[in-house]
């Protein structure tokens, strides 16, 4: 009897399991043949297969590489930014704020728009330090008090519903946002004004060509990250925090403001994207009302792919899927014959996040939630 | 303590006047502030969004009302009613409506008056024009009604006083004149923004003259057809007060044969409606009536996957690319790669099936994931399918962003469908939306339809009552998208030509909108949602009957989205069950405040329905 039943149950849903493991195989063949075409096509260019696929192949030099290696890891170290205020608002509430995106497009935004006062007043040539300090802080306000503000209207009426109703609620406000930021300052993209020279230059470090601003980014990504683990690991506002995350009711039996701790884990998310705004502006120095969206996605993939949750994780998950976003196009597509793959650096990402999922769902390093958000 | 608690209901049975209202000036002046500084607040962002000043050239009641002062005005109003509505608390002691609101709403308008005021002053005294575009002297001019700047913080400051009284007078006014009030505003309303259509329809009549009259040339009524208007809107409230509940009582209470008998007359008048309706049209109207239905197909679609099956896809618009592109290369000639050229009919069957296995494979990799990380996945879905047809690898076969051009008219024998005749698509999407709301209704009461909304409600339970959760999941997903597929299809054949750019994740996320503001998981409310949006606001590239809110329709759609979400989840037309699994708490509340012998009433009741049915079901019995 119990043996005919465990037969037709793992019958049942066996069609659909082998048709996922198809992908899988599918998946990582295609990626193991993109990595070895690529191998072939540096070692032996003139090999049948990168002759039949991709005839007029190049190759990446060393130098190449490494310059992907580093746009990637600096882009990625911005993913992370972002990613922490997700992970770090689904470790407390369990839900995804869609409108984190848009908090980091404000941060962005009110970078442009001091950056643009302090340089007509001259301030930005003169002494640049004191401004990028300046617009910094300017950004982590302003974001702050987006992310806190959006706690209490949006979501906080929401704490006890389904899942899904709070992430259709922040679906319609990064929307709102998003439309409100085009029609309150226009929607032409706005550039940052030109940095001075001794940032923007490229330096050697280790044989490796790195422009200032990239390695700015790195420094300060990595400063505010040693920031933020003393502030969830050694304070007493962090210990409240995990607390929290861990079990929301029984914090708030043992004396901890429940309230106040999820507005602060807003605010640091919040302060978090307002940095990852300003590295933005210096690293691509332009910016619209639409730039929140799709590095809000990635940040959210980056925020699975390092395990939902785990801040460390977060951090690790957006430089993993910075570098792969700008090395994979051109060291698995290129060699299989696929043009213009510097178009499919998004597609790229998504698809990150489905192999992800597919593979080891709970992230790389393990996901951090209470046990009712697990289900 | 017996002296002190027969002091106040002593007094309280003298002079009721007295303890409900305990003092004039007495107000909650926390509420006061905080409703009429976020009121201010509110003010001065639409002002600088440009809503104002781009609204303005709409006149709603000609050379006194402008649809760019109306999207200020209509804060204080509602403002001041929000300021004065209270919750009425078992137990608790409220004291009636009375002049106490009336001052409440009062110093709400004060205060919002305080955002036109400090804008006012700020664009003639500062120049931000650099980062707010809207910073502009038309702004001002628009503030100050083009007169100096006393003037207008006067007059500001006056008509957000008066608003804000007005607003919060409508907890005091007895309910039947509140109704006829709200009636002939929003009736008023209705007819000045409705302009385009009702002149279009009166002149498919033949009544151009009184169009002519009620309207002024340059776009709204005029004042003499106002007044008219809001005498007869008077009159009819009057005289239709409680006719329309009992109407619709009337036809709930129904059973049996009659209640046949009114469905069929009912769906007979609609059905005549619809088919005779668009013959008076001009083509804009069409035009319009056609993207309705278009985004109706889409919607019915997503309100089975969203509203019956709980999954919340956001990469729905990869369905709506994939009929689209399918028809594309199937009939079009410029088909870049394979290009059969056949029949749009044909194309139909295999557009059906291709988008029911890409269903399939989109669905059966994100199918189990949690329902928050599904939404995301498939958002990447729809934006990779979209990427993908505008990339360079795939331009070979799909074209690229240049697209697929020359999607041929349909030919069906008797009559050619194109999208230079509005009125022929508009009839052809009419029948898929019947197709699709008849399939949607009887899958609703399906066991497929059943087994859906158990898994909405609670998949573990569904599980354990040996629904295959996957598979059914899975047919929500194919279902959905043929739906968006069909929907896919007759985009294509009605614009001719095929673009990834109309493929946006934006389309999702309005047709989501659409869904949650009609109310999730019922048909009805679907098809409000889609009139109402589609057709006043409009989707993402076609323009409603309030083309004027082109550049706005985004910002309002997110704060509709918001604020469905906050005040009313269940959507304007909700699901009975839906809106009880949203309410559980208070449902659960209620139940256990009403107590057991409430529950007795229940059992009696019910015991009496079943005996009613049994006796009905014996009276039909009996002539067979």
């Amino acid at each position: 009897m119990t043996a005919t039943i465990n037969r037709r149950s793992a019958r049942r849903v066996s069609k659909v399991d082998r048709f996922l493991t198809l992908i899988r195989v599918f998946l990582v063949g295609l990626i193991v043949v993109g990595i070895l075409a690529f191998l072939a096509q540096q070692f032996a260019p003139n090999n049948p297969f990168t002759r039949w696929r991709n005839p007029d192949a190049m190759g990446l030099s060393a130098d190449q590489f490494k310059g992907l290696l580093m746009s990637g890891l600096s882009q990625g170290a911005m993913y992370g930014l972002i990613a922490l205020g997700y992970s770090m608002v689904y470790g407390v509430l369990g839900f995804i704020n869609f409108a984190h995106g848009e908090v980091f497009m404000a941060g962005a935004m009110t970078g442009f728009i001091a950056s643009e006062k302090f340089n007509a007043s001259g301030l930005w040539e003169s002494n640049f330090l004191l401004c990028l300090v300046l617009i910094v802080l300017m950004a982590i306000g302003i974001s702050t008090l987006m992310a806190v503000l959006m706690e209490r209207v949006a979501y906080r009426p929401l704490r006890n519903s389904p899942r899904l109703i709070p992430l259709i609620t922040s679906i319609g406000v990064s929307f709102f946002i998003q439309n409100a930021v085009m029609g309150l300052f226009g929607p032409a993209t706005k550039s940052y004004p030109q940095l001075p020279e001794w940032l923007a230059k490229q330096r050697s470090i280790l044989t490796f060509e790195i422009a200032g601003t990239k390695i700015l980014v790195l420094v300060v990504a990595a400063v505010s990250m040693a920031g933020l683990w003393f502030l969830v690991e050694r304070t007493k506002t962090g210990k409240a925090m995990r607390a929290v995350a861990e079990d929301k009711e029984i914090a708030s039996l043992m004396g901890i403001n429940v309230n106040r701790i999820i507005v602060t884990t807003f605010a640091v998310g919040g302060a978090m994207a307002g940095v990852a705004g300003i590295l933005w502006g210096l690293l691509f120095r332009s910016v619209t009302h639409m730039t929140g969206f799709l590095p809000g996605i990635k940040a959210f993939t980056a925020a699975v792919v390092g395990g939902i949750g785990n801040l460390g994780g977060a951090m690790a998950g957006g430089i993993a899927l910075g570098s792969a976003e700008s090395i994979a196009p051109l060291v698995i597509l290129e060699p299989l014959g696929v043009p213009g793959v510097s178009q499919l650096k998004d597609a790229v990402a998504f698809t990150v996040l489905v192999l992800v999922l597919l593979f080891k769902p709970t992230g790389l390093f393990g996901e951090r939630l209470s046990s009712e958000d697990r289900a | 303590m017996s002296a002190t608690m027969s002091a106040p209901s002593s007094t309280s049975s003298t002079s009721p006047a007295a303890s409900s209202a305990p003092a004039l000036f007495d107000l909650d002046w926390r509420r006061i502030g905080k409703w009429g500084g976020l009121c201010a607040f509110a003010i001065a962002l639409i002002s600088l969004i440009g809503m104002p000043v781009g609204l303005d050239r709409r006149t709603i009641i000609e050379g006194r009302l402008s649809l760019g002062y109306l999207a200020l005005i209509w804060l204080p109003l509602l403002f001041g009613y929000v300021v004065s509505k209270r919750v009425v608390l078992e137990g608790v002691d409220t004291p009636d409506p009375g002049a106490r609101d009336v001052l409440a709403g009062l110093c709400t308008g004060l205060l919002a008056g305080l955002g036109p005021l400090l804008l006012i002053l700020g664009i003639d005294n500062f120049n931000l024009r650099k980062p707010l575009v809207n910073w502009s002297p038309q702004l001002l001019e628009l503030l100050t009604f083009g007169r100096d700047i006393g003037y207008g913080i006067g007059a500001w400051l006056a008509i957000c006083a008066v608003l804000g009284m007005l607003g919060s007078t409508m907890h005091v006014l007895p309910k039947d004149v509140r109704r006829v009030v709200s009636i002939v505003t929003f009736g008023l309303l209705f007819i000045s923004v409705l302009e385009a259509a009702i002149d279009d329809l009166s002149e498919g009549f033949g009544l151009e003259g009184l169009t002519d009259a009620m309207y002024a040339k340059r776009g709204g009524l005029t004042v003499k057809y106002s007044i008219i208007l809001v005498v007869v809107l008077g009159v009819l409230a009057v005289v239709t007060k409680g006719r329309v509940k009992g109407a619709t009582n009337h036809y709930r209470g129904l059973k049996g044969a009659e209640r046949k008998r009114a469905s069929v007359l009912l769906f007979a008048g609609v059905a005549v409606l619809c088919i005779v309706l668009p013959m008076f049209l001009g083509k804009i109207m069409n035009e319009l009536l056609a993207n309705v239905g278009l985004f109706l197909l889409l919607a019915l679609g997503l309100n089975i996957v969203v509203g019956l099956a709980g999954i919340l896809d956001l990469g729905y618009v990869a369905f709506f690319a994939v009929g689209g592109y399918t028809t594309a290369v199937l009939t079009s000639a410029e088909s870049p790669f394979f290009a059969p050229e056949l029949h749009f009919g044909f194309a139909l069957i295999v557009v059906v099936l291709i988008a029911g296995l890409t269903g399939l494979v989109i669905g059966a990799p994100v199918i189990r994931m949690r329902g928050d990380y599904l939404a995301i996945v498939t958002l990447g879905f729809g934006e990779i399918i979209r990427l993908l047809f505008m990339s360079d690898w795939l331009k070979p076969y799909f074209g690229g962003a240049q697209g697929i051009t020359n999607v041929p008219h349909v030919d069906l024998g008797f009559a050619v469908v194109k999208g230079t005749d509005p009125r022929s698509v508009f009839y052809m999407i009419l029948v898929f939306c019947v197709l699709a709301i008849y399939v949607s209704w009887r899958l609703q009461g399906s066991r497929l339809g059943r087994a859906w909304m158990a898994i909405r409600e609670d998949e573990q339970v569904a599980e354990a009552m040996g629904i295959n959760t996957v598979n059914t999941k899975l047919m929500a997903f194919v279902v959905g998208a043929m739906m968006a597929a069909l929907s896919g299809a007759i985009l294509a054949a009605k614009v001719g030509s095929v673009f990834p750019n109309s493929f946006m994740i934006l389309v999702s996320i309005i047709i989501l909108v659409v869904v949650i503001v009609g109310g999730m998981g019922n048909i009805l409310g679907v098809m409000v949602g889609s009139f109402v949006l589609i057709g006043v606001l409009g989707g993402p590239r076609q323009p409603g009957l309030l083309q004027e809110f082109q550049s706005y329709k985004l910002l309002i759609y997110g704060a509709l989205l918001v604020f469905m979400m906050l005040q009313r989840p269940e959507g304007l037309v909700p699901s009975a069950r839906r809106s009880q699994e949203l309410h559980q708490e208070e449902f659960l509340q209620d139940v256990w405040l009403k107590g057991e012998d409430h529950e007795e009433e229940e059992a009696a009741e019910e015991a009496a329905a079943e005996e009613e049915a049994e006796a009905t079901a014996e009276g039909t019995g009996d002539p067979a």
